[in-house]
């Protein structure tokens, strides 16, 4: 939208003898440029004070240790192994939910549904559930899904599971069903999640060409052999962009967590493993990490930034510089995800 | 797309019955949202309005009126326990005000900087570091209200006017919520800027406009419905902004609009009183589901408006 520079701009010196008002107009035109400007660029700014303000107070506890520890009341020992493992659990099953959820219900919305009633009405709820706070869901969370691990936890002691287990020469001792597990906070957080993930899916859904489909239908295919086999590979950069962007949205989702009732203190990574050598050599951890209690990233640094000990200060900083980390991290595949599919898809 | 030279679909047999089946489930999966909304209205109606079976529902022990008018919010158990909504309220609105002071003119100012004045390459350079803004978590501004701003800027800055803050204060948490909410702005009113024709740009420039006229006598009132969708979204986001007012803000349920103090907003109540250790089915855990309808009832009634805005005065160019 930009207007070549020498229409907007006279110089002011020709201008100047005419008429002060013109002169006035010009002046008041550059000083609303400059105030835009100045608007746009505090972004800048305050994203690198966030970022110079957090480093700085992270140091005095930013250490290698700092991730291979777990929680302490001892703000020099005190690191974050269990709210990172808890975080990897959590995402991993919330990808789980949510992924073929959110795409089916956008492929429903784009490639099959007409436009009737009950799609209209699906169309604008999700339109109004993404504006819903997440803290609702956390109660959402609470009152059925906590409650259902509750009541399940009665009759499940796990001693099936152990006995099913022992075929396969998996030992394991107990199993037991917390309610405030994995699980439930992962249904949670895809709740918190799916109308981003199926808008992101539509989106990308939608810049498929319809030649494509047209084609692929024109050769015999049926709707659903189109779909699967063109539309959704065609689609599959810009919905798996969408999805780990919404996912790393949930990676810093501390409220529904904390409704859930998920624990702000502890020093126990889910089901025990506190290593990736162990996700591989302890079968039996592993299946009962999902059925754990857990902390995740979040919570722990909204519990350190609460602390009254000040030293706590930079036990939060680090944490935070943690998560941006790993936020970064995720949010490089995206885009490297991004990048390749611009590269390879061509129409 | 299929690499094989025979494609291993053109052997199958096509069944009408696995076509219905797929649709039916894709459908279930779409079903999913509307089934949320719904176990959403249910838990919250289930818990403050009526309950079944033993448990005494919220606005069976406490008078809906006294929970609308009631200026004390002392949520405990027993006869001591005061359930008026009007200090939560407070908290709420004063912090979303002061994000909305300090997200829209900004928010705003990024959205006709981008579209009328950056180049498409500094417009490139820009759009990521608000997407940045707009993805680091809730949690991390608390800690840079509560850290930085409170301690390095504010309390050096009132005091030169003598003015005393508290550690916890609602000004900070006002503040880094509008910092979070200015990318949705600058973003969403963007795309409605855009969205106006180049030719009236062009006639105004024609008719001697300066860039100024153009922009906020043309362009922003030719985008104006889109604007105000997008300030209201960004409210309603305000008020349903949790970790940052709970770390920041503070947890005194006071009806006052001092934004030196600390305040509590209804969603800092619901994670204050969600960590507490109050009996499960105790009215002051009740009292969060009451909550719950306040807040999900305050945030659908503007978004909805919000839509409504967009949709009726919308401004429809060829």
């Amino acid at each position: 939208m930009s207007i070549p520079n020498s229409a907007a701009k006279p110089t002011i010196s020709f201008i100047s003898g005419v008429d002060g008002r013109i002169r006035r107009r010009l002046l008041l035109s550059r000083v609303f440029a400059w105030t835009c400007r100045l608007a746009t660029y505090s972004a800048l700014a305050v994203l690198i004070v966030l970022l110079v303000a957090i480093v700085y107070s992270s140091v005095g506890r930013l250490s290698p240790d700092f991730v291979t520890n777990t929680n302490s009341t001892n703000p020099a020992k005190a690191g974050m192994l269990a709210g990172l493992w808890g975080s990897f659990w959590l995402i991993l099953f919330t990808s789980l939910f949510s992924v073929p959820v959110g795409v089916g219900s956008a492929v429903y919305l784009e490639e099959i549904a007409k436009d009737n009633f009950v799609v209209r009405i699906i169309k604008v709820n999700l339109a109004n559930l993404a504006g819903v706070p997440s803290i609702v869901y956390g109660m959402l969370g609470y009152t059925v899904f906590r409650t259902s691990a509750a009541t399940l936890s009665v009759w499940f002691d796990g001693s099936h599971v152990i006995q099913v287990l022992g075929l396969f020469r998996i030992r394991l001792a107990k199993l037991p069903l917390y309610e405030d597990n994995i699980l439930v906070g992962a249904l949670t957080l895809t709740l918190v999640i799916l109308p981003t993930v199926i808008a992101a899916s539509q989106e990308a859904l939608r810049s498929v060409p319809s030649s494509i489909r047209i084609a692929s239908l024109a050769l015999g295919a049926t709707r659903w052999q189109t779909i699967w086999r063109q539309v959704i590979p065609a689609a599959l950069p810009g919905i798996s962009t969408g999805v780990i962007l919404s996912t790393s949205r949930a990676i810093g989702e501390a409220a529904p967590l904390i409704m859930l009732g998920a624990l702000t203190y502890t020093s126990m990574c889910p089901g025990s493993i506190d290593s990736p050598i162990k996700l591989l050599t302890r079968p039996a951890q592993v299946l009962h990490a999902p059925l754990d209690q857990f902390t995740a990233m979040p919570i722990e640094i909204y519990d350190w930034s609460k602390q009254p000990d000040s030293r706590f200060t930079a036990v939060a900083a680090s944490g935070i510089v943690v998560l941006l980390v790993v936020l970064l991290a995720i949010n490089s595949v995206a885009m490297m995800v991004r990048h390749y599919a611009s590269r390879r898809l061509k129409w | 797309m299929t690499k094989s030279k025979t494609p291993a679909w053109a052997s199958q047999r096509v069944s009408r019955h696995h076509e219905k089946l797929i649709q039916a489930v894709l459908f279930l999966c779409a079903a999913v949202s509307v089934l949320t909304t719904a176990a959403i209205i249910m838990v919250l109606l289930g818990n403050a309005v009526y309950a079944p079976g033993e448990k005494k529902a919220f606005f069976e022990q406490v008078s809906v009126w006294q929970f609308l008018t009631g200026t004390h919010w002392k949520p405990v158990d027993g006869a001591e326990g005061r359930f008026g909504i009007i200090p939560l309220l407070s908290g709420t609105f004063m912090v979303a005000l002061i994000a909305s002071v300090v997200s829209v003119p900004t928010g705003l100012g990024a959205a006709i900087y981008m579209s009328e004045y950056a180049a498409p390459r500094e417009r490139e350079f820009l759009k990521p570091i608000l997407e940045v803004l707009a993805g680091i978590p809730s949690v991390i501004y608390g800690f840079f209200a509560l850290k930085f701003i409170t301690p390095w800027i504010l309390k050096p800055v009132l005091g030169i006017f003598g003015l005393e803050l508290g550690t916890f204060n609602a000004l900070s948490a006002g503040i880094v919520v509008g910092i979070m909410v200015t990318p949705l702005i600058a973003s969403l009113s963007e795309d409605v800027i855009r969205s106006v024709p180049r030719s009236l740009r062009e006639a105004a420039y024609a008719l001697g406009s300066t860039r100024f006229d153009v922009s906020m006598r043309v362009v922003v009132p030719a985008a104006l419905s889109g604007i105000l969708a997008a300030f209201l979204l960004a409210f309603s986001r305000a008020i349903g902004e949790t970790m940052a007012v709970v770390i920041a803000g503070g947890q005194q349920p006071i009806a006052t609009l001092n934004p030196l103090r600390g305040a509590q907003t209804m969603t800092s109540f619901m994670v204050h009183a969600s960590t507490g250790d109050s009996a499960a089915d105790s009215i002051s855990r009740m009292s969060i589901y009451a909550i719950g309808i306040a807040l999900f009832v305050i945030t659908l009634t503007i978004n909805l408006i919000s839509g409504w805005i967009l949709r009726r005065y919308r401004e429809v160019y060829q």
